[in-house]
């Protein structure tokens, strides 16, 4: 049994139809990688898989468990985590808070749970050092960091809480050359420890130096899902702008 | 580098004068230079009784106030807090007078209409997907029209002995309503800083995409929030009720102005992201001080509506020039 199991995911807007019965899985202990042009559907079949949007229709199954219907908190307790494009962070709260976000550690105080500032900041600090990120502070406001400060926050939000599946979405398109081996180095960690990882990524290089498996996505469904050593850059490139599509080849002679 | 040294270094300062409380330095400089100024210009203004008397004033707005801060750090506004507040207490003045409940009901009846408008208000917010300042705008008519339905457009005189305490007691010397607004204030601020709900609130302020993807539950926390101003804005109107004894269709005109200026005052973030309940006790303060240097002085009424108003430009203004800090937006 597959750790992620997706079949005929739909999902529109109004009359546009963003997905249009996606089917893949994702085993553990693997990384797969998600391309497909702008608009092909990449996010929003990610935010479905956490939740933030519902499907219209198809199953979403982790570990053999439906996840349709569940809202991001009960599909982040899971073990379902994603790293979103824009980081998700809360910019004017402290970095430790934006570990904790959504599961803030409490103690009870005459029955009322408050947030225990103290413990969460010892922990993200812990957080933060294991995964060699320089942070000046956990108590720094997250506005106050630098991008790649920031994504570390993120990234340290992630994995704090011994994820099974970890979704990046474009982990890599802000960062410098340095900082993009770091994140690399981290999908191949993370493998290691048997977690399994989604790349959603434009930067192909990357996607064929770390991933099992090459999924590409063109208008809301999937047009390939080939094992990267049976593909090859040129193919998937062509999948992605759609020439391959039957019915476009003969359109533009 | 050394100068984001040095801006680390300020921050850190700034957040320990601040401390927990995150009360802003400059409101307690406005505050006390406005302080200063009346003192000099009127000998009455430092009395006991006068000081008690602005207490006594601030705490009804002061209790809008705190609801305000919720919802304005959530990156929301409430506009009907004087509707509701003056809804509130002609409910509660007709539930006791007209049909001869005993005490507790007036005063359940006034916190329950103010906290089920609230939940409309948050309701149509989040269901409808109506900007809040629509729907609350909607409400700011509806509520009063209702008031002054219910009313027929005059006072509902005399409320039960034990509710006109609440407006008019003096245990220990200090007025009740002074007292409810401390004890609310108090509650407000653990509730805001340091529980979840809180947080949220000011996490939807800041993100609300990130606060969803992250599992806090947005729609429900917003009903929450809007529920806990109409409740507030039930308790105004029951310290003004019990003050005045009498329930009042025309109470709280305006109170909306001074509510949101008093809440800005304090610091809480026109844009959502971060509020202060301590902040809002000075900012409403600073409102309470100058309508009662205004009245001191003899200036005319209408010149205080002038006065307010601008002070609500003014300190968004002040805002905009500070929030070159980067984590203000």
């Amino acid at each position: 049994m597959s750790l992620l199991e997706l079949t005929g995911v739909r999902k529109t807007f109004g009359a546009i139809e963003a997905l249009r019965g996606v089917t893949f899985s994702v085993e553990a202990g693997t990384v797969v990688g998600l391309v497909g042009d702008n608009g092909a559907g990449k996010s929003t079949l990610m935010k479905t898989i956490t939740g933030v949007y519902q499907p219209d229709g198809g199953d979403i199954r982790f570990d053999g468990v439906s996840l349709v219907g569940k809202d991001p908190g009960a599909i982040r307790q899971a073990g379902i985590e994603m790293i979103y494009q824009d980081l998700a962070l809360a910019r004017m709260r402290d970095v430790a808070s934006n570990i904790f976000l959504g599961r803030e550690l409490t103690r009870s105080v005459i029955g009322v749970k408050l947030i225990d500032s103290k413990r969460m900041r010892a922990e993200a600090e812990a957080m933060i050092a294991r995964l060699g990120a320089r942070i000046p502070s956990v108590a720094q406001m997250t506005g106050q960091l630098s991008g790649g400060q920031q994504q570390s926050v993120a990234i340290a939000r992630a994995l704090t809480f011994n994820p099974r599946l970890v979704i990046m979405d474009e982990p890599t398109a802000a960062l410098a050359v340095r900082e993009v081996e770091h994140v690399l180095d981290l999908i191949r960690t993370l493998k290691a420890q048997g977690i399994a990882v989604i790349l959603i990524s434009h930067r192909l290089t990357d996607v064929f130096s770390v991933c099992d498996r090459i999924v590409v996505l063109r208008q809301g469904a999937v047009i390939a899902d080939d094992a990267t050593r049976d593909t090859s850059m040129n193919a998937v490139v062509a999948h992605i702008v759609g020439a391959t599509d039957a019915p476009h080849q003969g359109a533009h002679p | 580098m050394a100068s984001t040294t040095t801006q680390a270094a300020s921050a850190s300062w700034r957040q320990r004068i601040a401390g927990g409380a995150a009360v802003r330095l400059e409101s307690l400089i406005v505050l006390a230079v406005l302080c200063a100024v009346m003192a000099a210009l009127s000998n009455a203004f430092l009395s006991v009784s006068n000081v008690l008397n602005i207490l006594l004033s601030t705490s009804v707005f002061g209790v809008l106030a705190i609801g305000m801060t919720f919802v304005i750090c959530s990156a929301g506004i409430d506009l009907s807090v004087g509707s509701i507040l003056a809804l509130s207490g002609v409910v509660g003045a007709m539930l006791t007078s007209n049909l001869d409940l005993p005490w507790w009901a007036g005063i359940v009846g006034c916190l329950a209409m103010g906290a089920f408008t609230g939940w409309v208000n948050g309701f149509l917010i989040t269901k409808g997907a109506i900007p809040p300042f629509i729907v609350t705008l909607g409400m700011l008519g509806v509520a009063r029209g209702f008031a002054l339905v219910l009313s027929d457009g005059v006072s509902i005189y005399g409320l039960p002995s034990q509710m006109v305490w609440l407006g008019q007691g003096r245990p220990f010397g200090v007025p009740t309503p002074v007292i409810i607004l401390l004890l609310t204030a108090l509650a407000a601020h653990v509730l805001l800083a340091h529980t979840r709900f809180g947080v949220y609130a000011q996490v939807i302020g800041d993100n609300e995409g990130a606060a969803r993807a992250m599992g806090v539950r947005v729609e429900r926390q917003k009903v929450l929030l809007y529920t806990l101003s109409g409740l507030l804005s039930g308790l105004a109107g029951l310290l003004f009720a019990a003050r005045i004894n009498s329930g009042e269709p025309t109470a709280g005109l305006s109170y909306e102005l001074t509510a949101i200026t008093a809440t800005i005052l304090g610091g809480t973030n026109l844009f959502g992201g971060r509020g202060s309940v301590a902040g809002t006790l000075i900012g409403a303060l600073i409102m309470g001080v100058l309508q009662n240097g205004l009245n001191l002085l003899a200036v005319r009424p209408f010149y205080q509506q002038i006065a307010i108003g601008a002070v609500l430009i003014l300190a968004v203004w002040l805002d905009r020039i500070s929030s070159k800090e980067g984590w203000r937006r």
